[in-house]
């Protein structure tokens, strides 16, 4: 039994922890919230040249064959640094599923340039009423002559407007495809917009987007479960992002404690008050120690993977509200302000939790799977 | 014990009913019903109209204008007036300083301030938070100095809500810094236009500017703004915060906005193969139902005690407690039913005359900002770790 990091991990961690706190403050965050664009493309440069890009993907692809491990690592810091850069839909939900959907020719094609920081994808498979079971789709690829027919419409595509790529689920004839889609081709429309985390994503209506046969990466089962994979992979980054956040709330709210005084002393000195610090440290070790526990299963059987994943959710989304609740809480008014950091990772906390199903969906799906 | 109406009280509520469907501003109801943002004027046109019903002053004795219900008709009318989703009445002027006025304001004060209070024609702010004294409000430090017939008042008022539609703020001041702290304070009513008042909003997380800093630099008021006797403003303000408390509770809106659950829940359940509503989630709404009966069974036994002539106790601290954990647990519903719609931040969709493309369903970007928002509850009014303080003191007795 051994939970130590390697040294190599320690390394990158302890550069990513530099770079978010000397590159990265909140002040230039909140700076790049008001830009057109709601990220940097400059960092996003250096989070290539950094190789974090990269560290998702396969050596022979252009990557560093990083593990899910040294992902989960990475996204912990990336969490603590409120990160606006399409990350997430880029370099982790695109880059796993494209891996775990494509041909060899396609992953020659796209994975090096993620890694290079050329190109950004992003993955339209949220629709109106379906957000977890992504079979139940209603976009749908008709067979032309020449290829596919896409008709339908995707919701909170995270990522979208800047992206130079999609990813696109849709049902074929032969079950659920998944298609690699240029956005400027003709028909496709998108109603861009900041998510209330201070990200982008777009509703994309597809209309009649003719596509060639090419475009489909895959179909039926096999890029069911490509999917299915790939979605687990993304809820163990997130929950790593979301444990980066949550110590970062830990922290602003014992430092918080230490400083307001009202009665004429540290309103740490409260009981209550330090027994509320204790069930947020206590909640974010479990959370700590779930995302470990879905990680190292993330190369288990399908059941495996599924159960340990839908864990970690079910769990964060308890642990996540407790944490983010009681640091805005303990924070008082201040907490709420658009001034404060704490009031900025809370809402990412949330966000996160609506993402890749939510807490009761993943109950749901336990519960399911144990009957 | 009996909670069934008598036919006076069935009367009266089919009276409510008519003025709500009849004689309320329609353009209120249709902003509430559209779930649209409104604005300083809607705020007005509905408290006008109740106004104009003889119905402004629910808690106020008759004597000064007040409606004389009795404690069954107040339940009456919040209940029908969320139902038919009516806002609620900004408690700053009506229920916040007015009960100050007419209970330790002198003459000449009652009838300079009270009629344009009761008919809405002046908007009121409350001015008692500061940077250094929120929850330990007797620490207010922001002075006021009597020189001939006026108090030159000096300091920073924060979080105060709607400071920038006001036209008087009542303020918390110090008058004396030598005894215990609670002593030294003095209610004082400012006209928001004197020279050396200025504001400063505070955004919320939400984008929202609701709160405001207040400056005052060298502000001149009238001697004859202070109400009762220098020194008594704390004994004053204490009364207030109690019926502040039990306001807070807004049992009568989270019955409402648990009905609108209910109601988009149903349309999901008639939509195929919706993602949202399931088992699990179900037994949670439940649950936040089960509270929401006992809560309004709690304010209906602290509502018949104050009626048989008991003072309000500890009962209005659990009122505060239960009433703001209730509606922020109906806050995470709403969010979660919404799933990744709830992601979008679009506040314009909310406006009046929003042109752009609306994202279906329409409730749900609007939900993680009034969750977000909606974390004030458990911090304003008393925080509830401090309402749970005096629950404490008061079953203990130290
Ligand atoms: C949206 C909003 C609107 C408001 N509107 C107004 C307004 O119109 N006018 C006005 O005057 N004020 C207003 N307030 C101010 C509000 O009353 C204060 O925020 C509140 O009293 C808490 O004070 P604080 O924010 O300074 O927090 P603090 O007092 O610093 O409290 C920080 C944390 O410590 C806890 N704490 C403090 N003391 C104790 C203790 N003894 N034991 C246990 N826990 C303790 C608190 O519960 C809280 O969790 C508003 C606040 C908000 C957020």
């Amino acid at each position: 039994m051994d939970f130590s990091l390697s040294d190599d991990q320690t390394m990158m961690q302890d550069i990513v922890k530099r770079f978010i706190s000397q590159e990265y403050g909140f002040e230039t965050r909140q700076s790049l919230l008001t830009t057109k664009q709601g990220y940097s493309e400059d960092m996003w440069q250096t989070f290539a040249e950094m190789g974090w890009l990269a560290l998702p993907i396969d050596d022979q692809y252009g990557g560093l064959g990083g593990t899910i491990i040294d992902t989960m690592l990475l996204q912990i810091e990336l969490g603590k640094g409120l990160v606006l850069e399409p990350f997430f839909a880029t370099a982790i939900h695109s880059a796993s599923l494209l891996s775990k959907v494509a041909n060899d020719d396609v992953k020659q094609q796209w994975l090096p340039k993620i890694a290079a920081g050329e190109t950004k994808f992003a993955v339209a498979y949220a629709e109106q009423n379906s957000s977890f079971q992504v079979t139940q789709c209603a976009t749908s690829a008709s067979v032309t002559g020449t290829g596919y027919l896409l008709q339908g419409k995707k919701c909170v595509v995270l990522g979208a407007p800047s992206a130079d790529q999609l990813l696109v689920t849709a049902n074929t004839d032969t079950g659920l495809g998944v298609f690699v889609v240029d956005p400027s081709l003709a028909g496709i429309s998108f109603n861009n917009y900041a998510t209330n985390d201070g990200h982008r994503a777009a509703e994309i209506t597809f209309d009649q987007v003719e596509v060639l046969t090419s475009a489909r990466l895959d179909s039926g089962t096999n890029a069911q479960s490509a999917f299915d994979a790939s979605r687990d992979e993304a809820i163990v980054a997130l929950a790593a992002e979301a444990l980066g956040i949550m110590q970062k709330l830990l922290a602003a709210t014992g430092e918080h404690l230490h400083t307001r005084q009202q009665f004429g002393r540290k309103i740490g000195e409260f009981q209550v008050l330090q027994h509320r610090v204790a069930d947020m440290f206590m909640a974010l070790e479990s959370t700590q120690s779930l995302l470990y526990y879905a990680a190292l299963k993330i190369a288990s059987n399908a059941d495996d993977r599924n159960r340990a994943t839908s864990m970690v959710k079910v769990k964060l989304a308890q642990t996540s509200r407790l944490v983010g609740q009681t640091a805005v809480q303990l924070h008082g008014g201040m907490g709420i302000t658009d001034e404060l950091d704490v009031g900025h990772y809370f809402k990412r906390l949330t966000c996160i939790n609506a993402l890749m199903g939510s807490g009761d969906q993943h109950m749901q799906r336990l519960l399911n799977h144990a009957a | 014990m009996n909670i069934s109406f008598t036919p006076e009280e069935l009367l009266f509520r089919d009276q409510v009913r008519d003025f709500l469907n009849k004689r309320a501003p329609a353009a209120v109801k249709h902003k509430q019903t559209a779930g649209l943002r409104l604005d300083k004027h809607d705020m007005v046109a509905w408290q006008q109209s109740l106004f104009e019903e003889g119905w402004a002053g629910i808690n106020w004795p008759v004597e000064h204008g007040g409606s004389g219900w009795n404690a069954t008709q107040k339940y009456i009318f919040f209940d029908e007036a969320s139902k038919a989703n009516m806002p609620r009445i900004v408690p700053f002027g009506l229920n916040m300083v007015a009960p100050v006025i007419y209970k330790f304001g002198n003459e000449e004060q009652q009838k300079r301030f009270l009629p344009d209070i009761l008919s809405s024609k002046v908007w009121w702010c409350q001015g008692y938070s500061e940077p250094n004294a929120g929850s330990d409000l007797a620490s207010l430090s922001t002075k006021a100095e009597l020189q001939g017939d006026h108090y030159f008042v000096n300091g920073t008022k924060t979080w105060t809500t709607l400071a920038q539609y006001a036209d008087w703020i009542f303020c918390l001041v110090r008058t004396d810094n030598s005894g215990r702290k609670q002593q030294g304070i003095s209610f004082l009513l400012i006209n928001m236009n004197s020279p050396g008042i200025s504001l400063q909003p505070i955004i919320t997380i939400d984008g929202q500017h609701e709160v405001n800093e207040v400056h005052f630099d060298n502000v001149q008021v009238p001697a004859n703004n202070l109400i009762g006797e220098e020194g008594k403003g704390w004994t004053y303000a204490k009364v207030l915060l109690t019926h502040e408390r039990t306001g807070i509770a807004r049992v009568a809106e989270s019955k409402q906005r648990f009905c609108l659950l209910q109601a988009r829940i149903k349309e999901l359940q008639d939509t195929p193969d919706q993602p949202h509503v399931n088992s699990v989630f179900m037994a949670r709404v439940m649950a936040v139902e089960i509270d929401l009966v006992s809560l309004e069974y709690t304010e209906l036994r602290v509502l018949s005690s104050i009626a048989t002539g008991n003072a309000p106790g500890p009962e209005s601290s659990i009122l505060k407690i239960l009433g703001t954990e209730l509606q922020q647990a109906i806050d995470e519903l709403f969010l979660d039913l919404s799933g990744l719609h709830a992601l979008p931040f679009v506040p314009d969709q909310y406006s009046l005359g929003y042109a752009g493309d609306n994202l279906e369903p329409h409730y749900a970007a609007n939900t993680a900002p009034h969750y977000y928002n909606n974390r004030k509850v458990s911090i304003y009014g008393g925080s509830n770790e401090i309402q749970k303080n005096i629950i404490a003191k008061q079953i203990l007795g130290f």
